[in-house]
């Protein structure tokens, strides 16, 4: 074929065909993901059998047709063999690398999706960087073993599940798209509640989680129809769940939260959470404290609020998808002594958060007991009845910015405390809301989520998270010695927030992550997470400005006053918009107290 | 039902006077979809009879004014060849009819805007699939019989065709039929529920019979004599229950009576042959005796005077029986050595296309009455089967259908249709319901039978019915994998076999029941024999009023046999 002389070393891939058409030795090698694929190891095959694999012709008819459509020359040429190999794909579509979870020193790398040959060089360096420094030099957590758990690897769920990813491989792959298969694993109790009032669901970890309801007069787009890049259809629902929250009170079943308790018969609790944490847990008995739990270097291994339910014991919340990282995390660090106990204890309680300005009212009368922040401060957690119910563990925060609280019950508590909530506050308003309008929440208050906006190549330096640190609480807790030198030579990148303004939120492309951010038209970054501020009416981003020299490249001290004086760009598919950019939440910006942290800031980089 | 003054059935139109049409509308013959013409006016065509026309014009009218736009030389070629000359006066005169005109707009803007998407179309044919597998014991299937996929798909409203299917408890085999209802579905639908009852009391040694009448003369609880296998569609009337089994019994005491003490075989032959007079005879009685309950003396009317064909198969190891009577049929798929299908008639019709049943008619009345007994090939001019559950027009003297008549309830009294008697009506009974039985003894290259009304034979012939169903239950298996291994083949001759393998299981995939299958290709088949799916959505959304016209109910049962089992029984024989 003359035309692949030319081509000689190029690969031609047709996503819609579904197929790939490479040279190979002087001929041509053609292959292809197909719709409909065959999963097999779960009919108990082993390697031998793997390798001998019939061909099957009717099963690559459709790549067939598609590789004449598109080369129609080739219908005279004569075939070689068709080799039916078995490939192996996880349930994301990303591979599997790093440290077993329940066997230190157990690495793996597996799981390539067919994508071996070109992630080989890569994935290898990160193994062995992993293996010899005990951290790859990359944030790697997208593949990171301990993203999944036991739940994830049911043989029926493995079926359905790479079904379902492999066509995926030549899918236009569009933003907060969900996995249809392998779903309603694990549910909150009030699963079947919401989801008769119109809750649609993303899953994350296997869990099930709301992301907005649907009223019952509207209409979505199909499956199908609903892809896209542009403004989703989704965006009036959330708008009003936002304003409800804002306006009124919402409730958000954020049951999927991963939840320890850590409890101890003396202070060993107390000690070893010290140790692992980055603020200071000797906290009076009640108070909710916001830390990181950091490596070595000081990135976050996990963010997490950890609430003192007494002198030797502490309640610990962290991210959904945390439960076998964090569980792996806590057991190698901390002391392996009888008296210590680490549960998990996510399956025991259902978490309702009640955000907005009436949740005060609501709870009160639900409690007759006072709410108002003067009986109630904030990051401030206290058991009590609610309802009928009793020994619900109350907070006084919400993971937004927004007044409220997290009401942590046991479950069979769960349908009445919902109920008992959902008829009180229907005279102030009340309704469901989904996680959609919680980021939307969250992101323009600047509230970094780990796994989005943090992970463990990030400190809290470098998000804005002093004041989740306490350098000096007397002990010489992991990473602390990265910080103190953090702190001396200043941070090499800053997490900023950035208000789009010339966007056309209707007719623009969104931004949803990953966006180049320019600084003086200079590449400096990328976002991390993006959503649409409905008080700011404009879509906020968040993401890292790091300071390029423009002599060679390397990274330089990012200062505040380096982000103050930057005119910013963010690039959406090749247009760029232009942005302000903020370190501290807008609403927040001009309050005495912030200014002065801000001025703290500036002072501690200029030294 | 029978209040309907104007039937529209066309195997029986008694309607009287002027209004008496009888056009045997063959549904395959109408050039239903042919390019040439837009689709609303061809759709009208078969509807031009008396009692639809002024339904016609509003509709044609609204054709009219629809296509004038586009095409005004059109319209009057099309006028011509489908309208009655008196219908156009009509035609020109709309506002007359304005409310048949608004009416006759939403009729004709069903078919011609909505097509149905393939998920619609798949839920109008599967809303009355029903499988059933023979259960397993110890991973091995002892039965003859594997399974049977069956359906129905109505056209008339409601559906006037039954099924049944259930496996005989005190004997061994299993009993499958489907019944073809005619002049109302009450007929059709008591013999679905109470045939198989005599079939299986009929084949019940008499030690059986002892032990069941006892139990009932004792209060105890009775040996269950038949499971049923039943669609949840398939319902059992519960008011006349106690009337049936009543009935039921008495059969039962007679037949124990009768023995002679011998216990000789029963032959199942003789047996279906007494189940279905039997019941014949009861549905008789049991409209003359009446019932003080004046919903079940109603309801005891109706079925005598409607009428019903029934088609059953008892299947027991390899010996195969089918009891007949009326013009359903039972065929048997026959795979030959080279894998190819051969149909095996296993019923014959009974109507006016079968010789011996003309000649027996003949001869089962005076010779005066030879010309009017079969009159345009229908009994009586009347009726097109031949044999029939039911009907006691055809069946009771001139004198006993008026005293029924006179002494029934007003509904009955104010029926045009019940109060009609047949012309030349001289020395009755006309009608019988004893079936004719066939026996066949299975072979393991005897793979399948259907049972099928007339809705379906009337639209396919016998092979290709086998030919679809074959493929359809052996496709899967029967396609080997293609493997290159040593031969020249080019990309595009390897493309060109694999497109054609595919095209042959596409249709195959989308239906998980054979009656379905058979189903989709006997509404959808275009003239190449395949699958059209425009065709099949236009089938599928005539209203109900029209569905009548393009065809009848249909109704399938296809049995699968178990080949390694008969060929096991052909091996201990031998």
């Amino acid at each position: 074929m003359p035309v692949f002389c030319q081509l000689c070393w190029s690969a031609i891939v047709d996503a819609d065909g579904r197929i790939y058409i490479r040279n190979w030795q002087g001929g041509i090698l053609s292959g292809g993901f197909e719709k409909n694929p065959k999963p097999i190891f779960t009919e108990g095959k082993n390697q031998l059998e793997i390798q001998n694999l019939r061909e099957d012709w009717d099963h690559f008819e459709p790549l067939l047709s598609s590789l004449l459509r598109r080369m129609p020359v080739l219908e005279t040429l004569e075939i070689l063999k068709l080799v039916n190999c078995p490939e192996t794909f996880t349930p994301d579509m990303k591979c599997i690398m790093g440290e077993s979870p329940v066997v230190q020193g157990y690495f793996v790398l597996a799981g390539m999706n067919s994508a071996g040959l070109s992630l080989g060089g890569g994935a290898g360096k990160f193994l062995a960087e992993w293996m010899v420094y005990g951290y790859p030099t990359e944030n790697v957590w997208e593949l990171d073993l301990q993203r999944f758990g036991a739940l994830q690897s049911s043989r029926t769920f493995l079926r359905h599940r790479v079904m379902e990813v492999m066509p995926l491989m030549y899918d236009l792959k569009v933003p907060r798209w969900d996995f249809q298969t392998g779903r309603q694993l694990r549910t909150s109790p009030l699963y079947d509640r919401l989801d008769a009032q119109g809750a649609r669901w993303m899953e994350k970890h296997g869990f099930e989680r709301p992301k907005y309801f649907v009223p019952p007069n509207k209409d979505l787009l199909a499956l199908e129809q609903s892809k896209t890049f542009y403004k989703p259809d989704w965006f009036d629902i959330v708008e009003s769940e936002v304003k409800c929250c804002k306006e009124a009170v919402c409730v958000i079943d954020m049951s999927s939260f991963t939840k320890f308790e850590i409890t101890s018969t003396g202070d060993q609790a107390l000690e070893s959470l010290q140790y692992l944490f980055s603020n200071d847990l000797d906290v009076p008995v009640g108070h909710i404290v916001h830390t990181g739990m950091l490596n070595e270097c000081g990135g976050y291994e996990n963010d997490c609020s950890i609430a003192r339910l007494n002198k030797r014991s502490f309640f610990m919340i962290s991210p959904t998808d945390q439960q076998v990282h964090c569980w792996a995390w806590l057991n190698k660090y901390m002391p392996k002594d009888s008296s210590l106990l680490l549960e998990d204890v996510t399956w025991k309680y259902t978490a309702l958060n009640l955000i907005g300005p009436r949740a005060v009212d609501v709870l009160s009368e639900l409690s007759y007991a006072p709410m108002t922040p003067d009986h109630f401060p904030t990051l401030f957690c206290k058991e009590m009845s609610v309802g009928y119910a009793n020994g619900i563990r109350v907070m006084s925060m919400t993971h937004t910015g927004e007044p409220g609280f997290m009401l942590y019950i046991p479950i069979e508590y769960a349908l009445h405390v919902y109920n008992e909530v959902m008829s009180v506050g229907q005279k102030y308003g009340i309704r469901n809301a989904g996680y959609y309008a919680l980021r939307s929440l969250r992101i323009e208050k600047f509230f970094a989520f780990w796994g989005q906006d943090l992970n463990t190549l990030t400190t809290p330096l470098e998000c804005g998270g002093e004041s989740r640190v306490k350098l000096e609480k007397g002990i010489d807790f992991i990473g602390r010695n990265a910080l103190l030198q953090q702190k001396q030579n200043g941070v090499y990148k800053r997490l900023a927030m950035f208000i789009l303004d010339d966007h056309d939120t209707d007719l623009d492309l969104w931004p949803w992550w990953g966006e180049p951010i320019y600084r003086n038209g200079k590449y400096a970054g990328k976002t991390t997470s993006s959503a649409y501020s409905y008080t700011l009416d404009r879509h906020v981003c968040l993401g890292y400005v790091h300071n390029f020299s423009e002599d060679n490249g390397e990274e330089q001290v990012v200062t505040a006053d380096f982000i103050n004086r930057g005119e910013y760009e963010i690039d959406i598919a090749g247009h760029r918009f232009q942005a302000k950019a903020k370190l501290y939440p807008v609403t927040s910006f001009f309050t005495h107290k912030r200014r002065k942290d801000d001025v703290e800031l500036s002072d501690f980089h200029g030294k | 039902m029978l209040s309907a003054p104007c039937c529209d059935d066309r195997r029986m139109c008694v309607c009287p006077g002027p209004r008496r049409i009888g056009i045997p509308v063959r549904t395959s013959s109408l050039p239903l979809f042919s390019d040439a013409m837009p689709a609303p006016t061809q759709l009208f065509f078969p509807l031009i009879r008396n009692c639809e026309l002024s339904r016609i014009y509003g509709t044609a009218c609204y054709c009219h004014h629809k296509h004038l736009c586009c095409s005004p030389t059109y319209i009057p070629q099309n006028r011509l060849r489908y309208t009655p000359h008196p219908a156009y006066a009509t035609f020109c005169r709309p506002r007359e009819n304005w409310w048949q005109y608004t009416q006759g707009r939403r009729y004709a803007s069903t078919p011609q805007k909505f097509y149905l998407t393939p998920p619609q179309v798949n839920s109008i044919l599967k809303a009355n699939e029903y499988s059933f597998k023979v259960p397993e014991f110890d991973g091995k299937n002892v039965s003859s019989i594997l399974g049977f996929d069956s359906n129905q798909l109505p056209a008339n409203a409601p559906i006037e065709d039954r099924r049944s299917a259930a496996t005989c408890l005190q004997t061994r085999g299993m009993l499958l039929g489907v019944f073809d209802g005619h002049a109302g579905c009450a007929c059709s639908q008591a013999v679905s529920e109470r045939l198989f009852y005599y079939i299986a009391v009929s084949l019940l040694p008499h030690e059986t019979l002892l032990e069941i009448e006892n139990a009932v003369e004792s209060g105890r609880a009775l040996l269950p004599i038949l499971q049923w296998h039943k669609h949840p569609n398939d319902y059992f009337s519960k008011e006349a229950s106690k009337l049936y089994f009543n009935s039921l019994r008495t059969y039962w005491q007679e037949l124990i009576d009768l023995n002679t003490g011998e216990s000789a075989d029963i032959d199942v032959k003789e047996a279906l042959i007494n189940a279905f007079k039997r019941l014949d005879n009861d549905i008789s009685l049991e409209a003359q005796v009446g019932d003080p309950n004046s919903f079940l003396n109603y309801l005891v009317l109706r079925v005598a005077f409607s009428g019903a064909t029934a088609c059953v198969a008892h299947v027991d190891g390899v010996d195969l029986h089918v009891a007949n009577t009326g013009d359903s049929r039972a065929m048997l798929g026959v795979q030959e050595e080279d894998g190819s299908w051969s149909a095996v008639t296993l019923s014959n019709d009974h109507n006016a296309q079968n010789e011996r049943e003309l000649e027996r008619l003949k001869l089962e009345h005076p010779k005066n009455e030879a010309k009017s007994v079969v009159k345009q090939d229908r009994l009586l001019g009347l009726l097109m089967p031949f044999r029939a559950f039911g009907d006691v027009k055809f069946k009771w003297s001139i004198d006993l259908q008026k005293r029924v008549i006179e002494s029934g309830p007003d509904q009955l009294n104010d029926n045009e249709y019940t109060k009609f008697i047949p012309p030349n009506y001289h020395t009755p009974p006309y009608l019988t319901a004893e079936p004719e039985v066939t026996y066949h003894r299975l072979r393991p290259q005897d793979k399948f039978l259907v049972l099928a009304t007339d809705g379906l034979w009337e639209t396919m012939h016998r092979q290709d019915v086998v030919r679809i169903v074959g493929e359809y239950l052996t496709g899967m298996h029967q396609q080997q994998p293609i493997a290159v291994g040593g031969y020249k083949v080019t990309l595009g001759q390897m493309h060109g076999l694999l497109t054609e393998r595919r095209a042959k299981m596409s249709s195959v995939f989308e239906d998980q029941n054979a009656a379905t299958h058979l189903i989709r290709h006997a509404v959808g088949n275009n003239e190449f024999g395949a699958v059209d799916h425009e065709r099949l959505s236009k089938m599928l959304s005539l209203p109900e009023e029209l569905a009548r016209m393009y065809r009848d109910d249909i109704t399938i049962i296809v049995v699968q046999f178990n080949s390694h089992v008969v060929g096991a029984y052909q091996n201990q024989e031998q």
